[in-house]
């Protein structure tokens, strides 16, 4: 008993029956939230890489001239040390243009004194130790310096999206569990509606796995369908987001784009949804016929 | 119980009961011979229909031995059961065709659970379908067929496969007596090729239109079995029997 004749055993609601919807929308979701995780991944990589091998030298000196000199000697020894790959001064004006939500416009210089900052790359990670270096290196020069790793301050950012990450994974693992479990109900709702025809397909001779094979078929078919279905608005949500994100502008968030394996990943979606439902039918099957003699 | 062969299927003092109950059927022993017609009777709740299901392997009994086609199927992993399911044919009392398939699916069903070819499936079913006088019908699904073509659906589905031993509960218990009697011929010629028949009834009329028939007479879950001739059977020449004939077609005139 094989192909279409074996399915045509269980009467096919398709769209009629509740399994197509029900796959549809957790295909959707389920690309939303790993689209959402792979995003988050991809964006915590990029600051990551950007802001691993930087370092921030602060001169917090109150008196301008000193002030200016200290950053000039820093900059100088800076850009001689092995370790520096570029060093620029950040220009007054850019920091009062990043302080002017803070101070207003126009605000005295004087009354205010606001550190240079120095924007350091190194040629590998700002470990505590290359920084202990440079410590040493400008202490003479500069006593008034203070070197901070770019990535500290990004510290508690990275934390929250390693956390958003688990939850999206989270999320992906709980729809398939939902996936599952409304497959299951749906497959032993089919198995009470069509108990007189696995009774006598089973007396004639059939076996576990060919009555199996019928409601895999059946299931495999319906989450084929909702699965294209749930795969096709689960792209069009991404995209539709992503879009608006991309609007943004900001340097950050630019850096959580998809790659195209990241698509590649998000069409194979359907595929597990569809693997998911067709154990699960088979497993209900299964489980139910073995209380048969 | 050790394995006799020779034997369609032998009982050994079996008993059933259904939970906690007591027993629908006690020490029941008998063994069918291949070729021989057999008609089950009793009165209702007498345990027939309980004695069948132990018959097409729906059941196991809760105590005693059933030996069929020379093994034990009570020891034999379920796993194994398919197989011999397969040499069975049953007509149910209430058919049980599946709704949604027309009578010609319905009577391929048993050759498809086999594992045959379509390409060599509509030879069969297509006799089968003449054999019960229900050609024009063959795409009419069972909602649409009156009860005797239904029962004729029910029979020619039990008897495609050429089953060693044939099952009925009740089947003619739906039809006129002529029909009845047509339906009987067509057991007696599937008997004629060297399947075991049991048919349950209640119709004492028809006993005496089989005149080789064995009687099993069950009475509150006991096989009565005066003479013997259960337990011990006169044998069928099985040189009388020729099991690759084709059916007859003059098995009835519907």
């Amino acid at each position: 008993m094989r192909g279409d004749r074996a399915s045509q055993l269980v009467p096919q609601a398709r769209l009629a029956g509740p399994i197509p919807w029900v796959i549809a929308i957790m295909v959707a979701l389920t690309v939303i939230a790993a689209a959402g995780g792979l995003a988050l991944n991809n964006l915590a990589q990029t600051a990551q890489s950007e802001l691993s091998g930087g370092a921030t030298v602060q001169i917090v000196e109150a008196l301008p001239l000193e002030r200016s000199r200290q950053a000039q000697a820093s900059l100088a020894l800076l850009l001689q040390h092995p370790a520096v790959v570029s060093a620029a001064r950040v220009p007054d004006e850019e920091l009062e243009q990043l302080l002017e939500p803070w101070l207003g416009v126009g605000a005295d210089r004087e009354a205010v004194p606001i550190p240079a900052l120095i924007d350091v790359r190194l040629r590998s990670d700002a470990t505590e130790t290359q920084l202990d270096s440079l410590r040493t290196l400008l202490a003479e020069q500069a006593p008034a310096a203070r070197i901070d790793a770019q990535s500290a301050w990004l510290r508690p950012v990275f934390s929250a999206i390693s956390s958003l990450q688990w939850l999206a994974l989270a999320l992906v693992v709980l729809l398939g569990l939902t996936s599952a479990a409304a497959v299951w109900l749906a497959a032993r709702s089919a198995l009470g509606t069509n108990r007189n025809t696995i009774e006598v397909v089973h007396l004639l001779g059939g076996t576990d796995s060919q009555i199996a094979r019928i409601f895999q078929r059946s299931v495999g078919f319906d989450a084929a369908l909702g699965g294209a279905a749930g795969l096709a608005l689960g792209l069009i949500a991404v995209f539709v987001i992503g879009r608006q994100f991309a609007g943004l502008g900001s340097g950050m968030v630019a850096g959580g784009g998809l790659s195209w394996i990241d698509w590649v990943l998000l069409a194979l979606v359907p595929a597990f949804g569809v693997i998911i439902a067709v154990l699960t039918a088979r497993v209900t099957v299964m489980g139910a016929l073995r209380r048969m003699l | 119980m050790s394995p006799r062969t020779g034997e369609t299927i032998a009982f050994d003092n079996v008993g059933l009961r259904y939970g906690t109950d007591r027993e629908v059927l006690s020490d029941v022993s008998f063994t069918l011979y291949p070729g021989s017609f057999y008609f089950l009777t009793g009165a209702s709740g007498a345990g027939k229909t309980s004695l069948l299901r132990l018959l097409y392997l729906a059941q196991r009994p809760s105590r005693g031995g059933i030996s069929m086609f020379g093994t034990d199927v009570i020891t034999l992993p379920r796993s194994r059961l398919p197989a011999f399911r397969r040499r069975l044919g049953v007509v149910f009392q209430d058919f049980r065709l599946v709704p949604h398939l027309s009578a010609f699916d319905n009577i391929a069903l048993p050759l498809r659970v086999a594992g045959m070819r379509e390409a060599d499936l509509a030879g069969p079913v297509s006799d089968m379908l003449e054999w019960v006088g229900l050609t024009s019908r063959a795409h009419a699904r069972p909602a649409t067929l009156s009860g005797g073509e239904q029962q004729r659906v029910a029979i020619a589905r039990a008897v495609i496969g050429r089953p060693d031993l044939l099952v009925a509960d009740e089947p003619t218990g739906n039809v006129d007596p002529e029909m009845a009697l047509k339906l009987l011929r067509l057991f007696e010629a599937l008997n004629r090729l060297g399947t075991t028949v049991v048919v349950a009834t209640h119709d004492v009329h028809l006993l005496r239109k089989v005149p080789d028939s064995l009687i099993m007479r069950l009475d509150k879950g006991r096989l009565s079995d005066p003479t013997g001739a259960l337990r011990y059977p006169p044998r069928r020449q099985m040189s009388d029997i020729d099991a690759d004939a084709p059916l007859p077609r003059d098995g009835g005139e519907f």
